[in-house]
């Protein structure tokens, strides 16, 4: 069972995440607190000039293996998208990503980061945050 | 090892006991080292439940039917029983809860309330779990009372030499503290603090939750006001607690939940309330959970509260000196002569729930997060820790797969 949890890819983004610092002037910012475990993501996030392709993702924060691996995936898949397109991006498109079973606890470790990334694009354009992330009520964003 | 004449008790043989350790985990035997957050259940508990629903069950009191009284006579059986094994002047002083956290904000909101206000002071500790805390940080602000901690010293220990400048030439009016930390482990003063408290003109009030399932607990020993505790850390079901109290304090003391059972005369103007302890228990009680209790008492009693206290004392030794051969491991609290059997620690660089996700894959049990301690966590300056934590069913080679297990976490991630 951990031995698939902890496969590969994982192990690679927890022991070299992409994207790890911090962009200074971000066009989005936001950053997410799990209490149950301490787990804390912020993320940061550059537009292209055309205020819309992101341009570059960073991250920072500390937690569990999970949870800074699916962070640093997400950054990965996010670069070179649509601010709009990725701030409905459904979270299956990221768990599928990263390919393994989660109990309901490690769920919320893996969504963290996607949660915050949502609350930075959405507050960046003024749109309302999508309603399925109210099944997240554990985790707190700023 | 040193022969002592104190009883020993066979943890492999009372494994027989509890059907949870037939189940394999992953494939693997169950090592449970989580038993500081609920204990597992020995047949004779289940059994006792069992017979009780098959045989003796209704509700209780007033019925005038066989069976209530057989329930009753079962729920205030167990109330006796309780009454014994903390060593309380009276049974009557016994009041039945949801569990410890109930039965302190009974005493948070029912004394509190009505004894608190500008000018007095409640002072808690920095290891009390959030159930002794969070009631007390709300109801002195509530009554506008001040809200002090004790401080700890490197070790866990807690700063008795602190006391006085603590309180200042504030009113202190209770002081609550465990009697054993359920993250660190640490064997509180209790005897002291309450006899400082009373110095003061405090009440002491006493979580005993994670002391009374290992060590004995004597009300009167002890000097408390107030004492909770939980069954389900016991060897009993989940559902149910008491609260002890001195019954003069429960006598002068409000209500907390209204309703049926609790009162004495309800009239549309208005209701008087019934005897302790039926003034705190309103509504239908959790009884085949209070039989169950009353069996888990039976259980370790007969087991020995002082050889379960030496069994868990020479694991936590055992433990420590386990986890002091990993230099990448770093522990928590107390030394083992004056630690009950908890050990909190941290993988260097790996986050706990990594290390109790690796570990569960290998059948070992523990507790990772922050063991609703968050003011004691910030103050070690962590976010999480991982526990281990024992009771009379746990053996040596339980800690051993931990350590084997701690190799295999640091093997996959590091
Ligand atoms: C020291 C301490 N106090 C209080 C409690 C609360 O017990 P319960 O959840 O049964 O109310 C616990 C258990 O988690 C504990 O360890």
């Amino acid at each position: 069972m951990s031995d698939q949890l902890y496969r590969e890819v994982i192990l690679d983004h927890y022991k070299n995440p992409r994207g790890h610092g911090v962009i200074e002037d971000a066009d989005a910012e936001a950053e997410g607190f799990n209490p149950l475990c301490g787990d804390e993501v912020s993320i940061y996030v550059s537009f292209a000039d055309d205020d819309e392709t992101i341009e570059d993702v960073k991250f920072s924060g500390r937690g569990c293996a999970i949870s800074q691996a699916a962070t640093s995936m997400l950054v990965d898949m996010a670069k070179g998208r649509k601010a709009t397109e990725l701030a409905e991006m459904p979270k299956d498109e990221l768990l599928e990503e990263i390919g393994i079973p989660l109990s309901p606890i490690r769920l919320k470790c893996a969504l963290l980061g996607l949660g915050v990334l949502k609350i930075a694009l959405h507050r960046a354009k003024g749109t309302p945050l999508p309603q399925e992330w109210a099944g997240l009520d554990e985790l707190e964003f700023k | 090892m040193a022969v002592t004449a104190r009883p020993k008790l066979d943890a492999q043989k009372l494994r027989a006991d509890f059907p949870i350790f037939n189940e394999l985990i992953h494939g693997k035997p169950l090592s449970f080292l989580d038993s500081a957050a609920s204990s597992q259940k020995p047949r004779q508990v289940l059994d006792a439940m069992q017979r009780f629903y098959e045989t003796s069950y209704a509700n209780v009191h007033r019925g005038v039917y066989e069976l209530a009284e057989r329930a009753t006579a079962g729920y205030e059986g167990a109330r006796e029983t309780v009454g014994r094994f903390l060593n309380a002047p009276s049974a009557r002083e016994i009041v039945f809860t949801r569990n410890a956290t109930e039965a302190i904000n009974i005493v948070a909101y029912a004394w509190g309330m009505n004894n608190l206000g500008p000018g007095d002071v409640v002072l808690v500790t920095e290891l009390e779990h959030h159930s002794n805390f969070v009631p007390w940080q709300y109801v002195a602000h509530r009554a506008g009372a001040d809200f002090r901690m004790l401080p700890l010293d490197d070790e866990g220990g807690l700063r008795l030499d602190a006391l006085d400048e603590l309180a200042g030439t504030g009113r202190v009016k209770v002081v609550a503290a465990g009697m054993v930390s359920n993250s660190l482990g640490s064997v509180n003063p209790v005897e002291k603090l309450a006899a400082w408290a009373h110095d003061r003109g405090a009440i002491m009030v006493c979580d005993a939750a994670q002391g009374a399932p290992h060590r004995v607990v004597d009300v009167q020993a002890l000097g408390a006001d107030f004492v909770a505790v939980t069954a389900h850390k016991l060897c009993g079901p989940s559902g149910i607690g008491a609260l002890w109290g001195r019954m003069e304090l429960l006598q002068e003391m409000e209500p907390f939940n209204l309703g049926g059972h609790m009162i004495s005369r309800v009239t549309f103007e208005d209701t008087s309330w019934g005897e302790v302890p039926a003034k705190f228990e309103a509504g239908t009680q959790a009884i085949a959970e209070a039989v169950g209790f009353g069996a888990a008492v039976d259980y370790i009693t007969e087991i020995g509260l002082d050889a379960i206290e030496q069994h868990e004392h020479e694991l936590a030794a055992y433990g420590l000196e386990r986890l002091a051969e990993l230099p990448w491991v770093k522990t928590y609290g107390p030394p083992a002569d004056r630690r009950a059997g908890i050990i909190s620690f941290n993988v260097d660089g790996i986050h706990p729930h990594d290390v109790a996700q690796i570990l569960d894959g290998e059948g070992v049990a523990i507790r990772a997060g922050h063991h609703c301690c968050q003011p004691l966590m910030a103050k070690l300056g962590v976010a999480a820790t991982n526990r281990a934590s024992f009771y009379l069913y746990t053996v040596t080679d339980e800690i051993d797969r931990l350590v084997d297990g701690l190799h295999k976490v640091r093997k996959i991630l590091s």
